[in-house]
């Protein structure tokens, strides 16, 4: 099956084309959209089992060869192939499998929409290229991926285009994104220039020899895509257009910007683990910056109110927690966290969606407008919506950490590596420690916001409370999958001291070898340290989640209309630090004056408009006037201009 | 045999010529004013032939050929013009303009 591998790739492409052309021409043939959307996926998904299937038994990693792509010369030969190895099959089960369930859930989510054609060739198309990405075997097609994701991403985000704040954030999310992009397109020069191949598999063999340790050019290297990792998997810099690509609906932010495109950056760090591994200094970045990004954007989730928003930003914390882990060289931490965060934050979303989705009917069917998101405006809802109550419930205690969930194992084994890490390099103490600090605040706002969400009374307009209902089955059966795959999702790299063998470790251990070769090996503690940093972990979840619990409900909760402005660092929580007040200020302004005020104003409507080209007509023009005012047709005129031109003709020849 | 004199006169003659022309609003009188400078060179002509030969003398008859043939041709045109326009003023005929 492992030969058909592009089969993956290829079904999404057509279903995108169908529903595309269904879009443009029969919008209305919802049947058959609903038929081949997420048919494609599942038959995907199928396919993507058989691959699994055959990787199991292969020793090496499988390599589907498409087609010549770039037989520039001998040193760069560039096919379009395809790399089926153990890394790359766990990713495809992952973009297959949740890719299903999400556009099974979209068919009920987006049901009244009308561009649902259109919804579902985008959705389709998205899940081609992650493919494209996750499984080629060399950078340049990763990139091809890479970059059709992100266009995917703009699609999706200003899906509803006619509010000019959707199409706004779109091309935020496409801008930040080829600030990106041009990182990784120099760093495969530099790569090309020093190594003289691009293929993951070469790369994996050659680099080793051919870079010095901790030499600048590895350090450049790894350095100029983290750069471009950074907008995908959205820390610290460039992060603000995630929680803006909000305006999508929102099973796209379940698929895009919870469980696969925002990984990809985590995915390929892991893919050129060799480089990172050549470059410490690289590493230590990566896993401060994940620090820090895991705890600032879980303090500003702390304060926001919109539901989507708080996910969005516990997305970018998460994110954070997984470049932890692999700048601590804790590869399969990191691809375990990625999956579980899948499964978890998938939930989380789709949860989410179904809410927003019962909202927003409720306020419909009521006639008002208030903010369908907004968690100020719900409460309660348990009643109305029990069994996305119970799923988003066993989703935020993984989330939070609490075992034997899946989130508690990924993130304990992240935190247990920063800490063994510790002990030789301070800086990966102090991200252990911002990582503690973020586990705490990630149990306090899921915990805040699921009490805001489904306990206490309704805050909304009372009208609407009747209305208020659970999500047909073909939203709520996604939903179940996914709390299953939340609470089993632990099992697959299950630690010693839950019975388990860290069976995802040794499933990924071929393809990491040539980047642990590198590396001091990391023994993960035992006995005492081990139980004393679960202990910690669990007991820090479990403070979080009371904290919020009882913070939430103890409180009277104003609706957004009566809510008092937020006052000294609240404030500063809820305007998200105002990081993209200070692009504004610092770039965007700038950048929008030099624009306005001297390319086009001074530059083009004055210089190139006036002065040039009106500037010549006006000079032709009046040289033209000059002329034709000699042309008077008196006869004296032109004899005296006659007589003083031979006069000085004379006076010239004769000379003196 | 008062070739500076001569030439003196000349040049006066043909200076009122060009005044005249210059001045002169009256097409016939601009025609006379052409026809003295006509005239003045072939002064300075006849004059300068005293030192150079007869070529001078020569040059002179081609000169009042010519002439001859431009008087007819110009007084014919100053007749036209007077007939369609019953003025011979240079200043109203300015047809020809830019």
């Amino acid at each position: 099956m492992a030969r058909y591998a592009w089969l993956t790739i290829l079904l999404p492409l057509l279903g995108a084309v169908i529903n595309g052309a269904l879009a443009l021409r029969r919008p209305e043939a919802r049947r058959l959209v609903s038929l081949v959307g997420p048919g494609v996926l599942l038959a995907a998904f199928a396919v993507a089992i058989g691959v699994f299937l055959d990787v199991r038994h292969a020793e090496a990693p499988i390599r589907v060869m498409l087609w010549q792509w770039m037989p520039v010369t001998d040193g760069l030969q560039v096919d379009f192939a395809l790399q089926l190895d153990r890394l790359s099959t766990v990713m495809l089960l992952v973009v297959t499998g949740v890719g299903a369930l999400i556009h099974l859930f979209s068919l009920g989510y987006m049901r009244a929409d009308k561009g649902y054609a259109r919804y579902f060739a985008y959705l389709n198309l998205f899940v081609a290229f992650m493919l494209v990405l996750v499984l080629g075997a060399s950078l340049p097609v990763s990139f091809i991926g890479w970059e059709g994701v992100g266009l995917c991403s703009y699609l999706l985000i200003g899906f509803w285009f006619e509010v000019d704040a959707n199409s706004d954030a779109g091309k935020k999310a496409f801008l930040a994104n080829r600030i990106g992009d041009f990182g990784v397109l120099v760093a495969m020069f530099v790569l090309w220039w020093s190594v003289g191949t691009l293929d993951y598999e070469a790369l994996a063999r050659q680099a080793p020899a051919m870079l010095p340790y901790a030499g600048t050019t590895a350090t450049v290297i790894v350095l100029l895509p983290s750069l471009g990792f950074t907008d995908k998997r959205a820390p610290t810099a460039l992060y603000t257009w995630l929680p803006d690509a909000m305006a999508g609906p929102t099973p796209v932010s379940a698929l895009i910007h919870a469980a696969t495109m925002v990984t990809a950056g985590v995915f390929l760090v892991i893919r050129t683990g060799v480089l990172f591994a050549l470059a410490p200094v690289a590493m230590e970045v990566v896993a401060i910056t994940g620090a820090l990004t895991a705890f600032f954007a879980a303090t500003i989730a702390l304060k926001q109110n919109d539901i989507k928003k708080v996910l969005a930003y516990s997305t970018v914390s998460q994110l954070g927690y997984m470049f932890l882990a692999v700048g601590a060289g804790a590869w399969t931490a990191g691809l375990f966290h990625l999956v579980t965060h899948a499964f978890f934050k998938a939930l989380l979303f789709l949860g989410a969606g179904s809410v927003i989705h019962a909202m927003h009917h409720a306020l419909h069917e009521a006639h008002r407008h208030d903010d369908a998101q907004d968690m100020r405006n719900m409460g309660g809802l348990r009643r109305a919506m029990p069994w996305t109550f119970a799923l988003m419930l066993i989703a935020t205690l993984a989330i939070a950490g609490i075992p034997p969930l899946a989130g508690f194992f990924s993130k304990d084994e992240i935190l247990a590596s920063a800490f063994v890490r510790g002990e030789a390099n301070p800086v990966f103490l102090a991200a252990w420690g911002l990582g503690l600090a973020a586990a705490l605040m990630t149990a306090y706002y899921m915990a805040r916001l699921m009490a805001m969400t489904f306990l206490g009374r309704f805050r909304g307009p009372e009208a609407a409370e009747p209305h208020l209902h659970e999500a047909p089955a073909i939203m709520t059966g996604p939903l179940a999958v996914l709390g299953v795959l939340t609470v089993v999702g632990g099992a697959l790299n299950l630690p010693a001291f839950a019975g388990g063998s860290h069976a995802l470790e040794h499933w990924l251990e071929p393809v990491l070898a040539p980047a642990n070769a590198l590396l001091d090996p990391l023994h993960l503690p035992h006995g005492l340290t081990e139980w004393l940093l679960v202990g910690g972990a669990v007991l820090v979840a479990v403070t979080g989640l009371v904290l919020g619990f009882t913070g939430t409900t103890r409180r009277e909760i104003p609706t957004p209309d009566r809510a008092p402005p937020e006052t000294g660092f609240g404030r500063i929580l809820a305007g998200k630090y105002f990081v993209d007040e200070f692009y504004h200020r610092v770039i965007i302004a700038p950048v929008v004056w030099l624009s306005r005020t001297v390319l086009w104003r001074g530059i083009d409507a004055f210089l190139i408009d006036r002065m040039g080209v009106g500037g010549s007509a006006r000079l032709a023009q009046g040289l033209g006037w000059l002329g034709s005012r000699l042309q008077n047709g008196q006869v004296a005129l032109y004899v005296t201009l006659f007589t003083v031109g031979a006069v000085l003709i004379l006076r010239a020849l004769v000379g003196g | 045999m008062l070739i500076g004199e001569s030439l003196a006169v000349s040049a006066v003659l043909f200076s009122i010529g060009v005044a005249g022309v210059l001045v002169r609003r009256n097409a016939i009188v601009v025609f006379m004013c052409v026809e003295l400078m006509l005239n003045a060179v072939n002064l300075s002509f006849v004059a300068l032939s005293q030192l150079h030969g007869m070529s001078g003398q020569i040059m002179v008859f081609f000169v009042m050929t010519v002439a001859a043939a431009e008087a007819a041709v110009g007084l014919a045109i100053i007749l036209a013009i007077y007939r369609h326009t019953q003025s011979v003023d240079l200043k109203s005929i300015n047809l020809l303009k830019g």
